[in-house]
């Protein structure tokens, strides 16, 4: 299954100029457990999807709700020219589409 | 001293809005101040950079003249945090000017206390000589840019607003501040736990957002407790929960179980939450781990040119499959014709919605290509007049640029506008997006709007 929709939540925002987050929100413990124990849900396996370093990502269990924050780096800065999201809100489908 | 303390979050940012229920229902509790925030960067560096505001000075007016007056009847103070948005010099003036024509219209008198946040130039220099780092993901500064820094300003935390009630003001119009600070500020001021102050602030400045459903543009009251604090939104049409409540420290921020601000860490792995009344939650366990060095964020941008922009649409199956070449060409018969700008100095950008512009071409392309795409041709340059006549050379240039099996060879390109090119003046980015370790003093001026 893909995690967009094992997710009930997929969403991406800024956390400053120079970050995105990913917030990825599940209905159920399985669910969570399922993905974050996932061989394919890795900083590894995340990297290629948006062209960076693994080593650069961060993913943040968060149990007591259920949700799992990915921090990526931004490619460019919000608003610099060469960005094509200024928000950071539409980046969160490449990681929607990893099969789980 | 008190034993609690009970606050208005106006709304999720000044100019987004509130319900006018909302207002009435909190306005019958017994408040000790009320608080809005203005600021973000979401919206990008344009605005600090320009020094203009994100949200228009009309609905900046609607928010504030609804509330001035019952503020200042009641006798607490009203304070707007980032004002203007960005919160340099110019913002804070246009928020002083609003203020004034409401003053006019509703024949009142406020004693203001506003706070600068700007940076000297020569505080720059001194803070560029090592006591700058990286924060966010930001890259190293530049010195180099320095001089070319539009509207410097440092985010301070509590202590200037602090400073500020103690001036006993109807109203503080504060510069670039953290979020934090506009809630946070008074309860400390108090002697409550400033763990649990920049906890509730940390909610209370997204308005209704931690509320369902949720409403940046919709109130939310805070009351502090000396070991607790709780949440409730003043609409009776929202309600808050525990697990709503949990989820707002998602929001934006890149750890779940604590933040950061100048005070120190805000550690949140001890919190709970617990429904106290049907839409009302209690929060404790949150707390300050003090910093040892105080640290101060600064935000600055640089102008890196003019842009210029086009719209159009492709229907033509084969223009499709071929816009790589089509762009090629544009390029090409470009660098060939602009003789009013230097190589270098330029940059030409085509955005192909529908294929690959959202991403950025993470995805690669789709399998099966789409029936319309949308294209922004968009030109930088180091004027607006070369911006524009590089844009209007690249839209002519692709309207007729020839490709391999081309049957609409009358045009490749639907506009929908007359004129078809946008000037979109300056194009800034962020160049200054670092902590320092340097001291900061910011002093309240007090004036009176009459």
């Amino acid at each position: 299954m893909r995690l967009y929709d094992e997710a009930f939540v997929c969403r991406s925002k800024n956390a400053g100029p120079f970050q995105v987050t990913i917030d990825l929100m599940f209905s159920s413990a399985e669910s969570y457990r399922k993905v974050l124990d996932s061989p394919n849900f890795t900083r590894e396996k995340i990297a290629p999807l948006y062209q960076i370093a693994p080593d650069r990502i961060e993913i943040k269990p968060f149990e007591r709700i259920l949700t799992i924050k990915v921090v990526l780096p931004r490619r460019h800065g919000s608003g610099s020219p060469a960005d094509t999201d200024v928000y950071g809100s539409q980046q969160h489908f490449p990681l929607g589409n990893l099969e789980i | 001293m008190k034993e609690s303390i009970r606050y208005l979050s106006l709304c999720g940012l000044l100019g987004y809005g509130y319900s006018p229920v909302s207002l009435e229902n909190a306005l019958k509790l017994e408040l000790d101040f009320i608080g809005v925030d203005a600021g973000s960067t979401d919206p990008g560096p344009y605005y600090l950079g320009s020094g203009k505001g994100f949200v228009k000075p009309l609905q900046v007016k609607r928010d504030l003249s609804l509330i001035l007056k019952e503020a200042k009847s009641r006798g607490i103070p009203l304070i707007i945090g980032s004002a203007g948005g960005s919160g340099a010099g110019p913002h804070v003036e246009s928020v002083l000017k609003i203020l004034s024509e409401i003053v006019r219209e509703q024949k009142l008198s406020l004693k203001t206390a506003v706070i600068y946040a700007d940076l000297t130039a020569d505080f720059m220099k001194q803070a560029a000589a090592g006591h700058l780092f990286s924060c966010g993901g930001s890259p190293e500064f530049d010195p180099a840019c320095i001089e070319k820094l539009c509207h410097p300003v440092a985010q301070f935390g509590t202590e200037p607003i602090v400073e500020a009630l103690k001036l006993n003001p109807d109203v503080i119009v504060s510069g670039r501040c953290c979020d934090t600070a506009v809630f946070a500020s008074f309860p400390i001021w108090q002697g409550f736990d400033p763990g649990l102050a920049l906890h509730a602030a940390k909610i209370a400045e997204c308005g209704a957002l931690c509320a369902r459903p949720v409403g940046a543009n919709d109130s939310l009251v805070v009351e502090m407790h000396r070991d607790f604090f709780t949440v409730e939104p003043p609409n009776p049409a929202r309600t808050c929960t525990p697990d709503s409540v949990a989820a707002h420290s998602l929001y934006e921020q890149p750890d779940p179980n604590c933040f950061y601000e100048p005070e120190g860490k805000i550690d949140l792995s001890g919190c709970s939450f617990e429904q106290v009344a049907p839409r009302k939650v209690k929060v404790c366990g949150s707390r300050l781990v003090p910093a040892e060095k105080k640290t101060t964020k600064l935000e600055g941008t640089v102008k890196v040119g003019f842009r210029s922009v086009t719209i159009a649409g492709l229907r033509d199956p084969s223009a499709i499959r071929h816009l790589d070449e089509i762009e090629k060409g544009v390029r090409a018969a470009v660098a060939e014709s602009a003789n009013f700008v230097r190589e270098g100095e330029y940059s030409l950008r085509f955005l192909r919605y529908g294929l690959d512009a959202v991403t950025g071409g993470n995805e690669g392309l789709p399998e099966i290509p789409p029936r319309e795409v949308g294209l922004v041709i968009e030109a930088i340059a180091p004027t607006q007049e070369q911006a524009d006549a590089l844009l209007g050379l690249a839209r002519s240039k692709a309207l007729h640029q020839g490709f391999p099996d081309r049957k609409a060879t009358a045009g490749n390109l639907a506009f929908p506008f007359s004129p078809s090119d946008f000037s979109g003046g300056a194009v800034y980015e962020f160049a200054l997006y670092h902590l320092t370790d340097l001291p900061l003093h910011f002093e309240p001026q007090i004036m009176v709007i009459e």
